[in-house]
């Protein structure tokens, strides 16, 4: 954790210590707010358990991984073999690299065509917006673990099974983006865009240079979601591609579950290597993360 | 719902072009623009939503199989049989009872960890990353973690246990446990979400509200009931109505721990429909599912809509 982010952490704590308000005469460490403490470090000791023993186990060499449980003093000691031999042998940088462009491709996309359509539905009165808007809202129920079929005929059909399209294709739209996008542009002021376009600006060029400056908060926060979601999917990369140098790192890691079988230490040094680039992510952007969470109450999952 | 398409503003710019020619060339232009930038979403949104959704609808009428073989239309055969069809049942009431089991300790819990972490404690980002973490996680790297904690001789969890002379638990393959490990395992990876909400939604309650109440003499577990949780009210609306949906698709922790096993005890809807489709070939019995499955999320819906809006109006 860098410094920042812990003197950040801390200045919230604070902050929120005195929004909380002890008031005057009540005392910060009384004792309910001392049980309260321990209940709150005891779960979250409970929370992070199955991460620092997973990456325990990564540690260890595969013997002391399969033959003692609990043990922190293994015989061969700890070390990053595990890690040295899923880097050199496996495919997990391939993995890691195809789930990268995907899910990179797929929020470019989601982000680009979601604020287009959010700024027509709350900008331009175009013949059939109300239609179209409905069967958006109607969309947002449909799960699209039920269309798995007939989407993986219609990829048979356009050729598109075990390709980079056939993975981004089906994920790079997002009715909900719409949705949150819309109603952050309906927020903006109409009459900052009106100047521009009595001096006679084009619809686009309001659009580029005055609505999407002022979103880039709500934009940030839908890119995360959508890319974390589209990083993290299993069931659809799972589905369409079965050529191992096309899988994403989910997909790839279930292949590796079942290969290595009982190789506990490079089992958890891959899931740990997979896990990492999401967490490095989230330290990054936590603000607009939570942020995004808290306005919009949509996520990845 | 307002926009501000309706504005006074806008529409004066509309009119601006003077007399009536004016106007109508304006609103043709104005509908193409609309239409030039909700195009890309839209061609999306129709090829990889609409067609599926009415391919799929097709597809459960017909005796589809993988080749294409047999894709004649049967009429309601794949409903009838599926109605018929034990093995649906029994991964519709899985699904049924994952839902009821997973949503009620996501929506308390989460409460209650994001309470707690509310009352200005010191460590607040540390207790925030604990319960968030998880939810950043693949579901393949949420099940390495966890079936190596519930492994039945090295797993984390029966060393516990060992240690304490309690005896080891199969709690991936005993059908009486494995609903409940994954159930566990599904807490673990996605409570974050539903706290950070309910944290947030703890921020926003004015702290006047709490001063009033502290100066009439309530104490704390009477300010929780009677400001706190009215006040939460939305929240916990919007988290029950994205949870039950959320949990109802379940599909990857449990084929990844368990497959659905033992004995079919844990198989969910979407893995059955997984199956019948790419196990099974059978397209069209697939699709027929799909479109069941999908009229109680329907249902379900609609319930909870009106549930929700009666309890919110006054």
């Amino acid at each position: 954790m860098s410094t920042y982010t812990l003197s950040r952490g801390i200045q919230r704590a604070g902050r929120t210590a005195y929004k909380q308000g002890h008031k005057p005469g009540e005392n910060p460490w009384s004792l309910s707010r001392m049980v309260a403490l321990l209940v709150l470090a005891f779960l979250a000791a409970t929370w992070l358990v199955p991460f620092a023993w997973a990456v325990l186990t990564s540690l260890k060499s595969e013997a002391d991984a399969g033959a003692s449980t609990l043990s922190l003093s293994p015989p061969d000691g700890f070390g990053f073999d595990a890690y040295r031999k899923v880097l050199s042998a496996g495919e997990l940088p391939l993995w890691a690299w195809n789930s990268l462009l995907t899910s990179a491709a797929i929020t470019l996309v989601t982000v680009a065509t979601s604020a287009l359509a959010g700024y027509a539905f709350s900008r331009v009165a175009f013949r059939g917006r109300r239609w179209l808007y409905g069967a958006i809202i109607a969309a947002i129920i449909i799960p699209p673990q039920l269309l798995i079929v007939p989407l993986f005929r219609q990829m048979l059909a356009f050729d598109l099974v075990d390709t980079y399209w056939g993975i981004i294709l089906p994920q790079a739209f997002a009715p909900a983006m719409v949705l949150i996008l819309k109603r952050f542009f309906d927020q903006i002021p109409v009459e900052l865009e009106d100047a521009a376009r009595v001096d006679g600006a084009h619809r686009l060029r309001v659009f580029w240079s005055i609505v999407l400056p002022l979103s880039r908060p709500i934009l940030a926060a839908v890119a995360i979601f959508v890319f974390i979601g589209a990083w993290n999917n299993f069931l659809w990369p799972f589905i369409v591609t079965t050529d191992a140098d096309l899988m994403t790192l989910p997909v790839g890691l279930q292949t590796v579950k079942s290969a290595y079988g009982l190789q506990y230490a490079q089992n958890m040094a891959s899931a740990i290597l997979a896990a990492l680039p999401l967490v490095v992510v989230f330290l990054f952007f936590q603000r607009q993360i939570i942020k995004g969470i808290a306005t919009t109450g949509f996520g990845g999952q | 719902m307002p926009t501000a398409v309706d504005s006074p503003a806008t529409a004066g710019l509309v009119v601006a072009g003077g007399n009536r020619m004016g106007a109508a060339r304006a609103r043709r232009d104005e509908s193409l623009t609309g239409w030039a930038f909700a195009a890309p979403f839209a061609l999306l949104f129709v090829l990889f939503l609409v067609v599926p959704a009415v391919y799929g609808l097709y597809l459960s009428f017909t005796g589809e199989t993988l080749t294409g073989a047999n894709g004649k239309l049967i009429g309601l055969a794949n409903y009838s049989e599926a109605l018929q069809d034990p093995d649906m049942w029994r991964s519709l009431g899985n699904t049924l009872w994952f839902t009821l089991l997973s949503t009620v300790p996501l929506v308390l819990l989460s409460l209650a960890f994001a309470l707690l972490v509310n009352l200005g404690l010191p460590g607040r980002w540390l207790w925030r990353l604990s319960f968030f973490l998880p939810y950043l996680l693949a579901s393949t790297v949420v099940v390495l973690f966890w079936s190596w904690m519930y492994n039945p001789k090295l797993g984390l969890i029966n060393g516990v246990l060992a240690e304490l002379g309690i005896a080891p638990v199969a709690w991936l393959q005993d059908p009486n446990v494995a609903m409940i490990s994954v159930v566990v395992t599904t807490l673990w990876w996605t409570i974050g979400f539903n706290f950070l909400l309910y944290l947030a939604a703890l921020q926003n309650i004015p702290e006047q509200q709490f001063e009033a109440a502290a100066i009439d003499g309530a104490g704390k577990w009477r300010q929780l009931f009677s400001i706190v949780v009215p006040q939460l009210a939305p929240t916990t609306a919007l988290i029950l109505t994205l949870q039950v949906l959320a949990s109802l698709k379940v599909f990857d922790q449990i084929y990844m721990l368990t497959n659905g096993g033992p004995a079919g005890s844990t198989r969910s809807i979407v893995q059955y429909i997984y199956e019948a489709g790419f196990t099974g070939y059978r397209f069209g019995y697939s699709s027929a599912i799909s479109y069941l499955f999908f009229a109680i999320i329907v249902l379900v819906s609609i319930a909870q809509y009106k549930l929700i809006n009666r309890r919110s109006a006054p």
